[in-house]
């Protein structure tokens, strides 16, 4: 197991009066895929989203408990860095529309107003579309608008503008709910490929797709955690009865 | 069922349908006979002298309305300089806050100023500025024009933005760019198209307004470019020329009528051709 890049203690969140997660306590391990399931308004997305601090555009969110990204906490960091540091992928494929392929990729950059030369951005283009699994397909078309791609390929293209920021974590929100089988199996090994460079957290409602692409899983019930562990061992001999029946299809 | 039914309803149908086309044709020949009264009109006093003279005393064949098309110009440019940045700005600030109580004021507030009639306008000016600044002059006109406008755009910016789905707006804030340089890089540009139309169209709306000039612009017979002097407009010299007695200018006016249709019709055109190309699919 490597080291902790991402210590989650005692966090609560509320919307306005609902208390939408409870004294969550969990860490996330470098390099590795970790698995967040559970049924629909668990407090999945809420809890990835408090991660890269996305929940704050919410009206009425607020938060209790520590959230500690190599030891520093994350509220003591400019909300801007924590999302540079912490990228995000969601549901549904979301490439800029007005944006060709290229700019789409450096969007980042090119947001934010950092210079780059021509040099460096080709090679931070190139670089995330090798890694994102797309360059193959859109090298002769980088100067095209990406809405001509399909969806996995929007998919990817959104993976490749996350990952050229560099990021140390990468949350992915139900990336392939809105995906063809084909599609989601090419997500799926990319997520294999990449851990080796960052840590992932992936909220996911399919469990079969937790059990093939995670490292560790946590279970969520009602805005707890209910168990915590490798994925091996919860799936094959988990502690809690909850977690069994979820698992077996009984609720969800 | 029996035939003689189904033929009666088959008959039935047939003369709905006629009645549609009727109807859908009688509601066109008003404006087919609008033109052509105004063309049939004014054509004839439209030659190259009509867009680069002065208009001549009565009694004079001939003349231009080169101050008018001059006053028009500025007065659009200026009203546009006035109204576009705080209605762009109004419109995005009312997309972005949908539910709050002072968004919801303003919201109200600017759909009442769109029902505020343009002579009231006019007088409010000539209260505002005029008066105090003792003398009629283009800018007061622009100032006019402007209040018609904001309305128009803020309204179109803010329904164009409120299209622009939530996912945009998410991508770019998980990339770490700060709120206002979302809006600026990524949702404006997203929403050009409707933006830009909706300018178009309100230049289109005041290009022929009359009753806010009356008391703020006021009319010049002569080319003025300084914003601080009164000067005429289109609309103006069709006002003025055609309730005087004189037939040389009454056909200045038509062909003024002529050139202000055409304004219209082209900026109407453009506004069209920008909202299917620039246009941006979700």
């Amino acid at each position: 197991m490597g080291s902790k890049v991402l210590k989650i203690d005692g966090l609560n969140v509320y919307y306005d009066q609902s208390h939408i997660l409870k004294d969550i306590n969990l860490s996330f391990a470098e390099n590795t895929v970790t698995a967040i399931m559970g049924p629909s308004g668990c407090g999945k997305t809420t809890l990835i989203r408090t991660i890269n601090r996305m929940h704050e555009f919410t009206h009425g969110a607020r938060t209790e408990g520590s959230i500690k990204l190599y030891g520093k906490d994350l509220h003591q960091i400019d909300p801007i860095l924590v999302r540079r540091k912490v990228g995000m992928v969601f549901q549904k494929p979301n490439p800029f529309p007005t944006m060709s392929i290229y700019d789409n990729v450096i969007a980042g950059y090119k947001l934010n107003g950092f210079k780059l030369s021509k040099i460096e951005k080709n090679s931070i283009v190139e670089g995330s579309l090798v890694k994102a699994a797309l360059w193959d397909e859109v090298k002769d078309n980088l100067y095209k608008k990406g809405a001509f791609l399909s969806g996995g390929q929007q998919q990817r293209l959104c993976i490749a503008r996350a990952l050229a920021m560099n990021p140390e974590i990468l949350l992915f929100d139900e990336p392939t709910s809105a995906l063809d089988p084909i599609a989601t199996d090419r997500i799926e090994q990319l997520i294999n490929e990449l851990k080796a460079g960052l840590t992932i957290v992936l909220v996911t409602h399919n469990i079969a797709q937790a059990a093939r692409v995670s490292d560790y899983t946590a279970f969520l019930y009602l805005g707890e955690l209910i168990e915590f562990g490798t994925t091996k061992k919860m799936f094959t001999t988990p502690k809690n009865k909850k977690t069994e029946e979820y698992l077996n299809g009984k609720f969800g | 069922m029996k035939a003689g039914n189904i033929s009666y309803r088959i008959v039935k149908d047939k003369i709905f349908k006629y009645f549609i086309i009727v109807a859908a044709i009688s509601s066109a020949l008003p404006l087919l006979f609008i033109l052509y009264y105004i063309v049939s009109n004014g054509i004839s006093a439209i030659s190259w002298g009509f867009f680069f003279e002065l208009p001549k005393p009565p009694g004079e064949i001939g003349g231009g309305i080169s101050n008018a098309l001059i006053g028009t110009i500025i007065l659009i440019v200026t009203s546009s300089a006035i109204a576009i940045p705080p209605a762009v700005l109004l419109g995005i600030y009312l997309s972005e806050s949908r539910n709050s109580m002072v968004s919801n004021l303003v919201r109200n507030a600017v759909e009442v100023m769109q029902g505020i009639p343009s002579i009231v306008v006019g007088i409010l000016v000539y209260a505002w500025v005029v008066e105090p600044s003792g003398s009629f002059s283009t800018l007061s006109g622009a100032i006019a024009l402007a209040i018609m406008m904001l309305p128009i755009i803020s309204k179109s910016t803010e329904e164009t933005l409120r299209m622009i789905p939530h996912y945009i707006l998410e991508a770019s804030l998980a990339l770490g760019v700060p709120y206002y340089k979302t809006i600026l890089r990524v949702i404006l540009p997203s929403g050009l198209s409707g933006i830009l139309t909706g300018i178009i169209i309100s230049i289109s709306r005041i290009a022929g307004e009359t009753a806010p000039l009356l008391f703020t612009a006021f009319g010049n017979p002569f080319i003025n470019w300084d914003i601080t002097e009164p000067s005429n407009s289109l609309p103006l010299l069709i006002f003025n020329y055609a309730g005087s007695p004189y037939k040389e200018w009454h056909a200045l006016a038509w062909g003024a009528s002529i050139v202000l249709i055409a304004i219209v019709l082209l900026l109407n055109i453009i506004s069209k051709i920008i909202s299917k190309k620039w246009e941006v699919k979700f």
